[in-house]
């Protein structure tokens, strides 16, 4: 018996030791935003699609004394009768930041549909088809190229809408529910900006309108969160239901200019032809180089060869191609010879450090892609300053309009020379993570963080050498995965670093500094 | 009367698969009914190999050619020890490396997991013409390096610390014997070097839940005078986790689930010096490699101190 007894404690004792723990996410339960300005004159900044934040028409308001908007106060004093956990566990995520939140949720719709196509039967690959999003392959594929523009486009989209937000607060002042009255508590930092339109509302109706273009299969379940952040900043009292009447109309309608820009981008003829698909690798055997070839199996046509005609969406597409850098190191050259020992050296080495660093900027396959790991700093760095939500966004356009033209740049370099990976060249070179189905230079890796990391810097001067670390390890990581030459890299971390450097003199002229 | 002894020590190692892709073998003496003598030593080392080409994406049966077929060839430390006649003590360090036989990525190497076992013969009892013995078991294993648990199918292992919980029946008539076994397998959270992943929604976290597991092992055979043989088939089941997307990679905390059928043979060549063989096979699976795996190993019985009666 005694035996047994020992025996049970024992179990129990180890039971105890093993206990999980919960896992806590990096912004679970993060505070209210609390800005430290609310930029009340934010509405004449710069604006990128729109010619002003007054271009679109928002009507004016109904007088506080009117008894339908009453009706509305009364209509939050109702929401806030016997709040449920759930409800308060949603006001507080949204409370935290809408930008933030849909970033965030931007992020996680990347990573679910950053799956390359199984093959058919025949060995030939099926594409996602827009007009058909829920066939096999669920549309779209957003692969780094489509997520950096993606990213981008929605990030645009929101700051006009928030410029134009901010607009007609100051025109109109309409003040937050609870100045109006006694009686609504409010459930998010209090504010004097106006009310309407609701940044809230309006960030939810530019979001949902721009994912029918983007990712078309989620729009019931983007229309559904659109709809809770509504709610949700209703019943914490921070704007009635005219408040967000009046946003997400806005909000829409701003989404729709950029989508007509988006539809007319030539992204949708990025994926080529089979006859192009072979003119890239005639051309650049008729130079007398090595030409990329898939590494998968069956081979995979490659990805987006005409993402680098991609209009831009400020930057000139002309000033944009005229930083493609010079032609790599030469097939059968000594510098080539060295490049690629140099990655031969790093993985054969199967260093557990290195394995870290290749994965911790790997940024592959399901994953946010790595414009979406740079959303991720950012947003970590953004959440850490209080920033009003016209200024995140600001910022989160910036950030991504630099990396949606990093990887139209970067990708006109790789299809203008198409040339090899380094396992490619010599077989012997095992990768620390999967090669991308794309020519080598330049890297976009290096690209992408270059120009994250000029603009990050840019918008928080005393995290730069943060930044420029950061980069250059994520630079350094396609190195020792096995994935990129030195050249790659370094070339293409140069080009990042200027189209950082356009996105600096936006920043300094757009009226938000 | 020493000799006879030592031939009646019945010392029986089965192998288990235990995640997707590392193949793993562990000491699995706890699976069965069979006890070291106070104060006997059985040390020795195990060689397997482990290969496989289909895999189970979710419940989908594929391959992938980007990968051909993934080897694995593991070197294990084993011993147990007699703390009495009634409780034994167990453990073994394993030693793998992984290989893919196309496509692009490194294959794998190290140290992975060290396990340590109790195993206690809790009762016996004669029930008709034999013997019914029941036995309780506990076991914990941890990670001996920091290997990469976030890099399958090529990883050596799935990074966690586990306790497990054991109870084995074991009836036996003659020479011949049944053995049904089972364990519940607790796992700890895993740190992996990413920062954020995708499972069946997005994580922001470096954290890995990993399901907890239920296993069954059922025994069958011949078992005289040191000499097994045997028939099995066993079980692990995820108690949690999500399936492997459509052409994604697989994660440590994928559902992985197996059933396989298995063959095991011991023998006495001499009195101290036993040999063991065996093999399995994965006949059905959930996120899992159709594994086949062969291993032969060699122990050696020493007895440390003599025992007093």
């Amino acid at each position: 018996m005694k035996k047994l007894n020992a025996f049970i404690y024992t179990l129990i004792l180890c039971a105890a030791i093993s206990c999980k723990k919960d896992i806590i996410e990096q912004t679970e339960g993060i505070a209210a935003l609390n800005p430290t300005t609310t930029d009340a004159n934010a509405g004449d900044w710069k604006t990128i699609l729109l010619s002003s934040g007054a271009e679109i028409d928002v009507p004016a308001p109904l007088p506080i004394a009117n008894p339908l908007y009453v009706a509305e106060l009364n209509e939050i004093k109702g929401l806030q009768q016997n709040i449920t956990k759930d409800q308060q566990k949603e006001i507080d995520y949204w409370a935290a930041g809408g930008v933030l939140r849909w970033n965030e949720i931007m992020r996680e719709l990347v990573a679910k549909y950053n799956l390359p196509p199984y093959q058919n039967e025949d060995g030939t690959y099926p594409f996602p088809q827009a007009a058909n999003p829920f066939a096999y392959p669920l549309f779209p594929f957003s692969n780094p190229p489509y997520a950096a523009r993606a990213y981008a486009y929605i990030a645009a989209a929101q700051y006009d809408a928030l410029v134009a937000t901010w607009h007609y607060k100051k025109l109109y002042g309409r003040l937050a529910p609870y100045k109006n009255t006694t009686g609504i508590n409010p459930m998010v930092s209090p504010t004097d900006l106006p009310s309407y339109p609701s940044e809230a509302a309006v960030l939810a109706g530019t979001t949902a309108e721009m994912m029918k273009l983007l990712f078309p299969t989620e729009i019931a379940n983007i229309e559904q969160k659109a709809a809770s952040h509504q709610l949700s900043m209703m019943r914490a009292g921070a704007a009635t239901r005219s408040d967000m009447l009046g946003g997400e109309a806005l909000g829409r309608a701003v989404a729709q200019k950029f989508i007509t820009r988006a539809r007319n981008d030539k992204a949708g003829a990025a994926i080529g032809t089979p006859a192009s698909w072979k003119q890239l690798e005639d051309d650049c055997k008729a130079r007398g180089e090595m030409a990329w070839i898939s590494l998968e199996s069956p081979k995979r046509p490659p990805m987006l060869p005409g993402f680098g005609k991609v209009i831009p969406i400020l930057m000139p597409a002309a000033d944009l191609i005229a930083l493609r850098p010079g032609p790599p190191p030469l097939t059968g050259s000594p510098q080539l010879a060295k490049e690629t020992q140099e990655v031969y050296d790093f993985v054969k080495k199967q260093d557990r450090e290195n394995f870290r660093i290749a994965h911790f900027w790997a940024d592959g396959v399901g994953t946010y892609s790595p414009p979406g790991h740079w959303n991720a700093i950012a947003a970590k760095d953004f959440i850490a300053q209080n920033l009003s939500e016209v200024k995140w966004s600001r910022n989160m356009a910036l950030l991504n309009l630099a990396m949606m033209d990093a990887a139209i740049s970067c990708w006109d370099t790789k299809y203008f020379y198409f040339n090899a990976r380094p396992c490619q060249i010599y077989p012997a070179i095992k990768t620390l993570t999967g090669v991308p189905n794309f020519p080598a230079y330049t890297s976009g890796h290096s690209t992408f963080s270059a120009a994250a990391a000029t603009v990050l810097s840019y918008l928080t001067p005393a995290r730069a050498a943060d930044y420029t670390k950061m980069a250059n390890e994520a630079s350094l990581s396609r190195i020792i995965a096995g994935i990129h030459f030195r050249s790659d890299c370094d070339e293409g971390a140069k080009v990042g670093k200027k189209i950082g450097e356009y996105y600096m003199n936006r920043g300094n002229t757009d009226g938000a500094r | 009367m020493k000799i006879s002894k030592k031939i009646n020590i019945k010392q029986l190692l089965v192998l288990v698969v235990c995640c997707f892709c590392s193949i793993a073998v562990k000491a699995q003496t706890e699976t069965d009914a069979i006890m070291m003598d106070k104060n006997d030593l059985c040390l020795g080392g195990i060689f397997a190999y482990s290969k496989w080409t289909n895999y189970w994406e979710g419940s989908l049966k594929r391959q992938n050619l980007n990968i051909g077929s993934v080897s694995s060839r593991q070197y294990h430390l084993m011993g147990t020890y007699g703390l009495s006649n009634k409780v034994n003590l167990l453990f073994n360090v394993p030693y793998i490396t992984t290989k893919s036989s196309a496509g692009t990525l490194s294959g794998l190497k190290g140290f992975q997991d060290v396990s340590l076992a109790i195993k206690w013969d809790a009762y016996n009892k004669k029930v008709g013409k034999g013997n019914f013995n029941v036995l309780l078991g506990a076991g914990f294993s941890t990670p001996l390096s920091n290997y990469v648990a976030d890099f399958q199918p090529l990883s050596i292992g799935m990074g966690s610390t586990n306790l497990n919980g054991r109870l084995t029946l074991d009836y036996s008539v003659n020479k011949f014997y049944a053995t049904l076994s089972n364990a519940y397998i607790r796992r700890s959270n895993i740190e992996i070097d990413r920062t954020t992943y995708f499972i069946d929604r997005q994580i922001q976290s470096n954290q890995v839940a990993m399901p907890d597991m239920m296993q069954f092992n059922f025994g069958t055979g011949y078992r005289y005078n040191g000499t097994i043989v045997e028939i099995s088939v066993s079980n692990m089941t995820s108690l949690s986790g999500f399936d492997i997307r459509r052409n994604d990679m697989p994660f440590p905390s994928n559902r992985m689930n197996a059933t396989m059928v298995g063959g095991y043979v011991r023998y006495n060549l001499v009195s101290q010096l036993i040999l063991v063989g065996g093999a399995n096979y994965v006949v059905a699976g959930r996120n899992f490699g159709q594994n086949a795996l062969v291993h032969a190993g060699l122990f050696y019985v020493i007895t440390l101190k003599k025992s007093k009666n």
